[in-house]
């Protein structure tokens, strides 16, 4: 979007404007998310920068809270909960989620539409009426307050986003590998393994990485759902933030925001090498 | 190729229909094939579809059910319930109705049973709770005639309001749980109307939901479309680059957003410091902008950009840019090319985004439960205040209800517009 020479002072005005404003708007995405990080180390228990911070007095950062988040057993027994509930749910949604794409990606599947319909629903109705809709069902089969219960409603919340992902990912799929490979003798197992999974991994990871993070960062149904025993760190934030404010939730959320650093360099890399298996130049 | 085969087997078999190698007709043996691929495909689907329906649709459906079912004065007042259909709402019942009363508040002494007629029946007719117990308190001391017995101790009993209430509530489903949800009562003849003005909430909380939603959609379009035309017309290093910046806060946990949204707009918190600090305001003088509406608008927005910018962007990158070299060419100031002939082709991402963020934001609850304090509610907060702190159950399935109508309907538009298929992540 380079300026063009021909451009008058008006244009040319309006061409730095404009960017001025964009940086603005990305100011306003960015700057909550990084100013919670310095906060983290604040020695004071405020909520803001204190002078000492301000001046860059030593004394006026800590680790306090980190030590106070290590040290507490509820957020660490809420860290080992959201691992478990996390990953439980999203075994159960990527292995079921892969399959139903692999059938919904067959130009045989009737009723496709309807059926793609009820599969997304999970990513449509709201939470709060998914969570009072569970919390009656696994009350009546006594599964509320359970880690097997909540796994089960995190992964049907986490299947759409791996039906959508894998989905995507075998629209690009060149179906007469599948067949070149059934040619030269190999069955439908050997062709899926071999072949298929392969190049569709890349869409089923980053499927797996959406279930994963969407149960890892749920709150609303563990508000439901979940008992004394089954707090994850969403939930401690919660209370954490309704209840006793403290600092240690900017600590949790300066970690968290590291996590997902992390999980968004994941799925870039996964990205460009799905574009390089697939022969997309980068422009 | 294919038809030449066939041609060929046309011409070998005398009958005119075609055969294949093992001398089937060639129709039936491709619907064999047909089938048995489209078997294999459904089967594939089946377990995700069992899962989704039984722990997803089943419940959610179940929930829905809860907002007309009435199963209380039926279940723990049978005879009542059973002897007060033949009563024509004239003057009061007689005495038949009031020994099946005394007889199901015998029965019911000492169990749960009275305590959950008396809560139904006080959503319908306020003091019904205090009334019901106190009536089961004295069924064993009460004596025949119990019409003039049961009078004579609260006077409830002798008004017909009373017992119309219980005559409506005496069928296993009912309306007046969607009827409390639009803000309407029934009045002592039966008719529905308003509730007193005081009471009316959910009528303008809808408003207000749908507003909100409203007015967020309408700022994350304001500020997501700068932003992605900025990023369709870089170069693919600097626009993946920004889309980061976009993606960093859609990948950050939504608690650690809106605790940073409270960092930042409380009034000891980091943008009134500043603004004191540089002088904008007095000390004394530091702005409410959190735990109100303003709250939940910045917080939602800034949650919901991403939602807007994905799609806009996806729209955008498609635009070839000679379209509007060509208005330009032909005489259009950079203004008329922008308006008429740029923004016309970003109507699908527009779309698609808009009713997106709308969908997501009439049903938040997070985020305005946190920072939204009073003023900035929304329904989903009073489904969740009905479902675990009122426990009126039937109420919050009704609300529930409505707003699920809402969405699905929104989303059905969303389907047919821009098909759910071409919803892209990430």
């Amino acid at each position: 979007m380079a300026l063009p020479t021909y451009a008058g002072p008006l244009e040319r005005s309006w061409y730095y404007a404009f960017r001025i404003i964009c940086a603005a708007i990305f100011v306003f995405l960015i700057a909550p998310i990084l100013i919670i990080i310095p906060l983290s180390f604040n020695a004071e228990p405020y909520f803001t920068f204190t002078r000492a911070m301000l001046t860059f007095d030593p004394d006026g950062y800590s680790l306090r809270w980190y030590e106070d988040f290590w040290n507490s057993t509820s957020w660490m027994a809420s860290i080992r909960n959201s691992f478990i509930i996390a990953i439980g749910a999203t075994i159960v949604s990527t292995s079921l989620g892969t399959l139903a794409a692999l059938g919904l990606s067959r130009s045989h599947m009737p009723f496709r539409a309807a059926i793609m319909g009820v599969l997304i629903s999970p990513m449509i109705v709201p939470l709060i009426i998914s969570a009072a809709g569970m919390f009656f069902f696994y009350s009546k089969i006594n599964m509320a307050q359970t880690y097997l219960g909540i796994i089960l409603a995190h992964a049907a919340l986490g299947t759409p986003f791996v039906v959508i992902t894998v989905t995507a990912t075998l629209s690009g799929f060149d179906h007469s590998l599948t067949r070149a490979a059934a040619s030269l003798g190999a069955d439908p197992t050997t062709t899926f393994f071999k072949v298929t999974m392969p190049l569709i991994l890349p869409g089923v990871i980053s499927g797996a990485l959406f279930a994963f993070i969407t149960s890892f960062d749920e709150v609303v149904i563990v508000l439901f759902l979940a008992g004394v025993e089954q707090r994850t760190i969403p939930r401690e934030m919660w209370s954490g933030i309704r209840e006793s404010i403290s600092p240690t939730i900017l600590a949790v959320a300066s970690i968290l925001i590291a996590i997902s650093v992390l999980l968004l360099l994941s799925l870039e890399l996964l990205r460009r090498r799905n574009e390089r298996l697939r022969g997309i130049v980068e422009s | 190729m294919a038809q030449a085969t066939i041609a060929q087997t046309d011409a070998v078999t005398s009958s005119g229909s075609m055969i294949t190698a093992s001398g089937e007709p060639l129709k039936v043996s491709l619907a064999r094939a047909e089938r048995r691929k489209r078997l294999t495909a459904f089967f594939l689907v089946v377990p995700l579809l069992i899962f989704i329906l039984i722990t997803f649709i089943i419940p959610i459906g179940d929930m829905a059910l809860n907002s007309v079912r009435n199963p209380e004065v039926v279940t723990y007042l049978p005879r009542t319930a059973d002897a007060i259909q033949e009563w024509d709402g004239q003057g009061l019942p007689d005495e038949v109705v009031f020994e099946a009363l005394v007889e199901d508040l015998r029965e019911g002494m000492g169990t749960p049973a009275i305590g959950r007629v008396g809560a139904r029946l006080n959503y319908e007719k306020s003091g019904m709770r205090s009334t019901m117990q106190r009536a089961g308190r004295a069924a064993r001391q009460l004596e025949p005639p119990y019409r003039e017995t049961l009078v004579e101790r609260d006077a409830t009993w002798g008004e017909p309001g009373t017992w119309r209430v219980i005559q409506r509530e005496s069928s296993p489903f009912t309306l007046s749980y969607f009827i409390a949800a639009l803000d309407r009562t029934y009045d002592d003849e039966g008719n529905i109307v308003q509730v007193r003005e005081d009471q009316r909430i959910y009528v303008q909380l809808f408003i207000r939901t749908f507003m909100l939603s409203l007015v967020i959609t309408a700022l994350t379009l304001l500020l997501g479309f700068p932003i992605a035309y900025l990023m369709a017309h870089q170069p693919a290093r600097i626009a993946n680059l920004l889309m980061i910046l976009v993606l960093l806060p859609f990948w950050t946990s939504l608690l650690v957003r809106t605790s940073s949204w409270i960092v930042m707009l409380q009034q000891q918190g980091v943008l009134n410091d500043l603004m004191v600090l540089v002088g904008l305001i007095g000390d004394d003088g530091r702005l409410l902008m959190v735990y109100n509406q303003t709250g939940t608008i910045v917080a939602m927005t800034h949650i919901l950009l991403p939602f807007m910018v994905l799609p806009l962007y996806s729209v955008m990158k498609t635009i070839p840019p000679s379209y509007m070299r060509a208005a330009r060419s032909l005489g259009a100031n950079q203004w008329t090319a922008f308006w008429r002939i740029y923004v016309p082709q970003t109507t699908a991402g527009i779309g698609a985004g808009g009713v997106l963020v709308f969908i997501i934001s009439i049903g938040y609850y997070i985020t305005p439960a946190l920072v939204g304090g009073q003023s900035g509610q929304m329904i989903s907060n009073f489904i969740a205040f009905h479902m675990q702190r009122s426990l009126n159950w039937g109420l919050a399935a009704a609300l529930g209800t409505i707003l699920l109508a809402a969405v699905i309907l929104l989303y059905y538009l969303y389907n047919r517009i821009i098909g759910v298929d071409r919803l892209k992540l990430g």
